[in-house]
């Protein structure tokens, strides 16, 4: 890529910002050999949104966020996160993000404020900054009383609030949160969401991919992949009425019948 | 920096709380220490030997006596016949045979070459040359002390000096061999499987969607095994200078940079393998048969490179384990300089580079 071109690409990203939008990408495409993961999505968040990104199974959401997080290079097409072009800038766009997936949270064997300790120091936070922001996260949640505990001993909904917590604890502009809630009770599942919107408040914006519906609800706007394509994109209660129906459980399942590829 | 050192302490964490894995990693040089030292020991010690004494004089007996009366050997049967011999040797009671003839003491008296007759059994051919070398010089040493004005007129008699290790004690060269088995196991095995281990968990993902710098996790990782084989690495020493008193005879500083030099060439050799392998399995499947038994089998450390194939020899060029024993014993037993190791030194340094190279470059900073 040529500098001319570098330099206009990375204005258009600055300019998307000024713009109010944190995600804009266009066309964003990932092929891995004959396959289409992700096919031509385009959309934009706006800035202390929370974004919803729901999809089945092999849809292709995690490759799409792993392309917004800098992980994945894109096989064509343009984005920008945070001010940053997604193909050139990823290291900057590390910086300016978190990122929690149901996978992997913390380290196991960590302590609870080791592990906070180590993903502060990986951006470069002061240690008397990290220490005086642990007590203050430990307190707000009421988890002082285990910070030496070894985080693999508490019960996985603690696990998941401490895991966004600390995906928060360097103020990013976005947190990708990839099935962060999966395989908990819905009153915790509640709870994680209170977390959630207290973070939008604080002016963060949350771009969060689901299993569960009734989560669908909580989201701004919410967008549902098939096959690598975005089908539809809409605030919920918009969807609801687009297709005549009560929940979002019932929108999703429409939208996904029009699946031709199976899960992988 | 900082990020490398929150890295580095998240790694002592990993390894100092795996309980289970670190009792191992501690415990395993001294074990195989004490395994080669008195287990696969090639020294001799109290072998079998059955007599048939035909001559029966006090020339003969005098033999048998000395023979006895040393370490190496023990006198179990006096036989009457060399047909008795065979028998026990089927039994497994003995290892070797001497027959004396009758007419040993007249020779001996009339300032001939005798003659005697060993009988080995040679099913294991490594120990029966040994046993035979050992049974030989006793005998030599016997006729020469015994007539010393006589000394055998026709013939040659060869006066073997064992250099380094005048009691060929095997202490002396296994120890370079199980240091380097021991940091191998430990700077290749581990670092490769942890690394592939944080793969396959989904914590590299986690660490590389953060701006860290990928060569700072690697490094990282490297350095608690590090740290671990400096401490294994002394444990050896000691262990061999106080139970089997092998001694330092070159400069010890010398040992411990060829030392310091596999480990980072094995730490290397880890990062690299963990590149190239997808799952724990297949590193530790690399590892253990791809590397652990051909260092076992083709290093030197057990049975002499010299008397491989060619096509072997030629595999033990590749192993590290095979330059750094080698610069082991030159130091350690021949008590020899960095002129003598330069060679296997560069070697080495050459190996890390060559495998750091890859690595950097099969790394992948994204997933793909």
């Amino acid at each position: 890529m040529g500098i001319r071109e570098r330099l206009l690409r990375e204005r258009k990203a600055i300019q998307a910002l000024q713009d109010g939008y944190v995600i804009k990408v266009k066309d964003l495409t990932k092929k891995f050999g004959d396959f289409t993961a992700v096919d031509h999505i385009s959309f934009e968040v706006k800035k202390g949104e929370i974004f919803g990104f729901l999809g089945a199974n092999g849809a292709g959401k995690t490759t799409a966020i792993r392309m917004l997080c800098g992980l994945h290079r894109p096989t064509s097409g343009s984005g920008m996160v945070a001010g940053f072009d997604i193909a050139t800038q990823q290291e900057d766009i590390k910086r300016h993000i978190g990122y929690m997936s149901q996978k992997f949270a913390l380290y196991n064997d960590l302590k609870v404020w080791e592990n906070i300790r180590l993903f502060a120091g990986i951006y470069g936070m002061s240690d008397s900054a990290i220490a005086k922001k642990t007590d203050q996260m430990l307190d707000r949640l009421g988890f002082m009383a285990e910070k030496n505990t070894m985080v693999g001993e508490l019960p996985l909904g603690w696990k998941q609030k401490l895991a966004f917590s600390v995906a928060i604890f360097h103020e990013p502009e976005i947190v990708f949160l990839d099935e962060p809630t999966g395989g908990v009770d819905p009153l915790t599942r509640r709870q994680f969401w209170e977390l959630i919107y207290e973070a939008v408040s604080r002016g963060i914006t949350v771009f969060v991919t689901t299993h569960y519906m009734d989560e669908a609800e909580y989201c701004n706007r919410v967008s549902m992949m098939v096959d690598g394509r975005i089908e539809m994109l809409d605030t919920p209660k918009n969807l609801r009425t687009h297709f005549g129906v009560e929940t979002m459980e019932e929108v999703f399942t429409l939208v996904a019948q029009r699946a031709t590829r199976s899960d992988d | 920096m900082k990020q490398f050192f929150a890295f580095v302490e998240k790694e002592f964490y990993h390894i100092f709380r795996d309980k289970a894995t670190m009792l191992i990693i501690l415990l395993m040089p001294v074990v195989q220490v004490l395994i080669f030292g008195f287990a696969i020991t090639t020294d001799i010690q109290n072998t079998e030997v059955a007599v048939v004494d035909l001559s029966n004089t006090p020339d003969s007996r005098g033999l048998i006596d000395k023979i006895d009366a040393g370490t190496y050997f023990h006198v179990t049967e006096r036989l009457a016949s060399s047909a008795q011999l065979e028998k026990l040797f089927k039994k497994g009671d003995i290892k070797i045979g001497l027959i004396i003839p009758p007419d040993f003491s007249d020779d001996m008296a009339a300032g001939q070459k005798t003659k005697v007759q060993l009988v080995t059994d040679a099913s294991n051919p490594n120990e029966a040359s040994i046993v035979n070398g050992y049974l030989q010089n006793i005998i030599g040493a016997y006729s020469l002390n015994r007539y010393p004005g006589d000394a055998p007129v026709v013939g040659t008699t060869v006066e073997t000096r064992m250099l380094y290790s005048p009691q060929l004690k095997s202490a002396y060269t296994f120890v370079p061999g199980v240091i380097g088995l021991v940091l191998m196991l430990i700077c290749t095995l581990m670092t490769s499987v942890s690394i592939v281990r944080e793969r396959e968990l989904g914590t590299m993902e986690a660490l590389l969607v953060a701006p860290s710098k990928p060569i700072y996790i690697i490094f990282a990782k490297t350095v608690p095994y590090f740290a671990v084989s400096i401490f294994n690495l002394l444990v050896i020493i000691l262990l061999s200078i106080f139970a089997f008193d092998v001694p330092i005879r070159g400069s010890f500083l010398m040992f411990f940079l060829a030392s310091i030099t596999y480990i980072f060439t094995s730490l290397c050799l880890g990062i690299f393998i963990s590149t190239v392998s997808k799952t724990q399995q297949i590193a530790m499947i690399i590892s253990l048969m791809g590397l652990m038994l051909p260092t076992v089998l083709l290093s030197g450390l057990m049975f002499p490179i010299e008397s491989m194939p060619a096509v072997l020899q030629g595999l033990s060029y590749l192993l590290p384990a095979r330059w750094f024993i080698e610069m082991g014993r030159i130091i350690m037993i021949k008590g020899l300089g960095f002129g003598y190791i330069w060679m296997q030194w560069t070697i080495l340094m050459g190996m890390a580079i060559l495998f750091l190279g890859l690595s950097v470059r099969g790394f992948k900073v994204r997933l793909t």
